[in-house]
């Protein structure tokens, strides 16, 4: 990106940097020196007094000082909240994308497509703690003949039994992943909308005439075309699971069976009072991400090297 | 001929808007729950569902199949035993009176006559209903005082209205304007979310500002791998920052304060705003910078009146995503300013926690906390697409 800035613009060695320090200061507190410390703190006991392999009891397997990695990586509950995250994955990224899809590919095709898409997007603009109070109430769950949630409302007049949606094992994850997915499909729809519209319409229109039905079209062509945002969209949103927080602490706690990695980390720090633990799950978190980050870097120099 | 072309051309997209609508209307169905519930009286939102608030209210069926027939649809045919009048109710409030009467003779002959007397159950839904009809307990359909309460923090059974007019309120209530400063109340924690949200917004914008012009129009060393480095710090867990932080903010003394979270918000902020800015600022033509340099402009000029000026686009889209971030955030707000300066995100998810159900308060603080940026999507849609599609997004 060097080559475009004129040549007169050449400043004093040490310009850039007076427009530089102010965040770069900012950034450093802010993320790497939490990102040291937290790597630090992982290795550390519960109250940071001695290393982490002084928490150990004789006659049991310990990790030494990795012990709290041995908490993070092995206890049941951590290996539930990975079960869930994959979970949470494969269902709400697969979810968001091919109902984004869908919808981008829908609504091109109508004139009200604006206020389509509106509504799909909305609830991005919401917070996580609204769409858990919504969608709580969508779920709710009475013992009495009377049923207020809009769910068991149907399953009742359809003649069932009311379901206990938050509760359930299995049922409840499930029921969690739904707000994720109405939360973000909007965001995914938005940005494979933009890039379904930079398809060459010729190439479409050549296709059609050469008899490709729709199906094929969409398959052949346009899948093919938006292959590298696609891509996009699937790294940012296993980004956006991975953490995903709010919607478990307001709907369950992290309760039945529901735990995922960042509400543990959450609970292991400001309710257990486990800042090593904590700590430990945190590394784990970002190792999880780093390929997601590595991958966002490399794409980045792509597009630069094209520019 | 072309009649059917057309007619087949409209059959054959009916599927297309099939699915569409279809779509559409499940994504706005939760929404619309909520909305509605939060206008209806508490009792109300216990009996029924909120997609029967256009039919008759609980009773009204059963209130037709027994009793209409002779005491007319209102309840006024027969004079002497007008079920709207409150008195006569008043002594049926409740089933087994109302049974007792419904078995009694008057006037030599059965009370029901041919019709069958209902059973407990239903005699109770027909009371609730008499009641209703009477005006003994006569409700609105819609009504503001969930918001009221809500906004005022009020837990009573009632309302914060009528507690106040009956002067039986608790002791925390003072029924004055002071209210709206209640710790429990949404209308506090309104004005916190605001004091978060726009510094949070306006100093990294600021700071970020400053930095993508020197990534776009500065030559220095290290420039590339910097800014590859701030590509990668875009996606760091914002968990990962939290333990380090709280400790060092409680040394400092800054847990629970507004400048602890303006700082986090704004160190968090910042890799996705100098790369926004930076991409937007970078891909100005650079002939009009060539020639402001020519005429012996400074950095700092060309900063201050072109980059500036000609980025507003830009921080424009930059300034909603980060408000709306900021606005919609729970956890930073949970961690850093706890109970002490109470946020909407806050309050609200301990009322999930501490009401249970109560969901008339539940409904009314979610909406407060959904209005503003329900009204800045739709005001601004045009900056909100442009900021998502800039990049990548951050969490």
């Amino acid at each position: 990106m060097a080559k475009n800035i004129p040549g007169i613009m050449r400043q004093k060695q040490s310009t850039p940097w007076f427009y530089l320090l102010p965040s770069l200061l900012v950034m450093a507190i802010f993320i790497v020196y939490p990102g040291l410390n937290t790597f630090y703190l992982s290795l550390r006991n519960i109250d940071d007094s001695g290393w982490a392999s002084t928490a150990c009891k004789t006659g049991e397997t310990c990790w030494g000082i990795f012990e709290n990695y041995h908490y993070a990586l092995t206890s049941t509950i951590m290996q539930t909240a990975f079960l869930n995250n994959i979970k949470w994955i494969l269902l709400m990224v697969s979810g968001t994308v091919a109902l984004g899809l869908l919808i981008a590919v829908l609504a091109d095709r109508v004139r009200y497509e604006s206020l389509a898409k509106s509504i799909i997007f909305l609830p991005m603009a919401i917070s996580f703690v609204g769409a858990g109070v919504i969608w709580k109430f969508m779920y709710n769950y009475d013992t009495g003949q009377v049923q207020i949630g809009l769910l068991n409302a149907m399953v009742t007049s359809f003649g069932g039994k009311p379901v206990s949606w938050l509760t359930e094992p299995q049922l409840n994850t499930i029921a969690l992943i739904v707000v994720g997915v109405w939360m973000w499909t909007g965001f995914c729809m938005t940005i494979l909308a933009a890039a379904l519209k930079g398809v060459p319409t010729e190439i479409l229109e050549a296709a059609r005439v050469d008899g490709a039905n729709e199906w094929k079209v969409f398959w052949r062509i346009m899948v093919p075309q938006i292959l590298p945002t696609i891509t996009v969209v699937v790294t940012t949103m296993v980004i956006n699971v991975l953490k995903i927080f709010d919607i478990v602490y307001v709907m369950t706690g992290g309760n039945y069976g529901t735990e995922v990695i960042a509400n543990r980390l959450y609970t292991e720090m400001y309710k257990n009072f486990q800042p090593g633990r904590a700590s430990a799950i945190a590394m784990v978190l970002i190792v999880v991400i780093l390929p997601a980050m590595i991958m966002n870097i490399r794409r980045f120099n792509e597009q630069e090297a094209t520019r | 001929m072309r009649f059917f072309k057309r007619l087949w051309k409209r059959i054959s997209s009916l599927p297309v808007h099939i699915v569409l609508l279809g779509l559409c209307l499940i994504w706005i169905l939760p929404s619309l729950g909520l909305f509605v519930t939060s206008f209806r009286p508490v009792q109300d939102i216990n009996e029924s569902g909120w997609w029967t608030i256009l039919a008759q209210p609980k009773g009204y069926e059963e209130y037709q199949e027994y009793c209409a027939a002779c005491h007319g649809e209102d309840g006024s045919a027969i004079t002497q035993a007008d079920l709207t009048d409150p008195e006569l109710v008043k002594n049926y409030r409740r089933s087994f009176t109302l049974l007792i009467s419904l078995n009694r003779e008057i006037d030599g002959q059965v009370h029901m006559s041919d019709i069958p007397v209902p059973d407990e159950i239903t005699t109770a839904t027909i009371a609730s209903y008499m009641r209703r009809i009477s005006g003994i307990e006569a409700r609105p359909k819609f009504t503001l005082s969930n918001y009221i309460d809500a906004i005022t923090g009020y837990r009573g059974n009632s309302t914060y209205l009528a507690d106040c007019e009956s002067g039986s309120q608790s002791v925390d209530i003072y029924c004055s304007l002071r209210d709206l400063t209640n710790p429990r109340g949404m209308g506090r924690a309104f004005i916190n979310s605001l004091l978060v949200a726009i510094p949070s917004t306006l100093l990294p914008i600021l700071f970020a500002a400053f930095a993508a012009y020197a990534f776009s129009w500065m030559d220095f060393k290290g420039r590339q791998w910097l800014f590859a480095l701030l590509v990668g710090l875009q996606v760091v867990p914002l968990q990962m920052t939290l333990i380090p932080i709280s400790r060092l903010y409680a040394q400092l003394g800054l847990n629970g304060t507004f400048w602890g979270i303006w700082l986090f918000h704004t160190g968090f902020g910042l890799p996705y705003a100098i790369y926004l800015i930076r991409n937007f600022m970078g891909s100005l033509p650079h002939e009009i910078f060539e020639s402001a340099y020519l005429d012996g402009a400074s950095h700092w000029t060309a900063f201050t009146q072109l980059a500036i000026p000609l980025s507003v686009p830009a921080l424009a889209s930059l300034g909603i995503f980060q408000f709306l971030w900021i606005w919609n955030d729970l956890l930073v707000a949970l961690v850093f300013l706890g109970g002490k300066y109470p946020v909407l995100t806050y309050q609200i998810g301990n009322m999930v926690t501490s009401l249970g159900s109560g969901w008339h308060l539940l409904t009314a603080a979610a909406f407060i906390s959904m209005a503003l940026p329900m009204i800045i999507f739709f005001a601004l849609q045009r900056f909100f697409v442009h900021g998502m599609l800039a990049g990548s997004v951050k969490g």
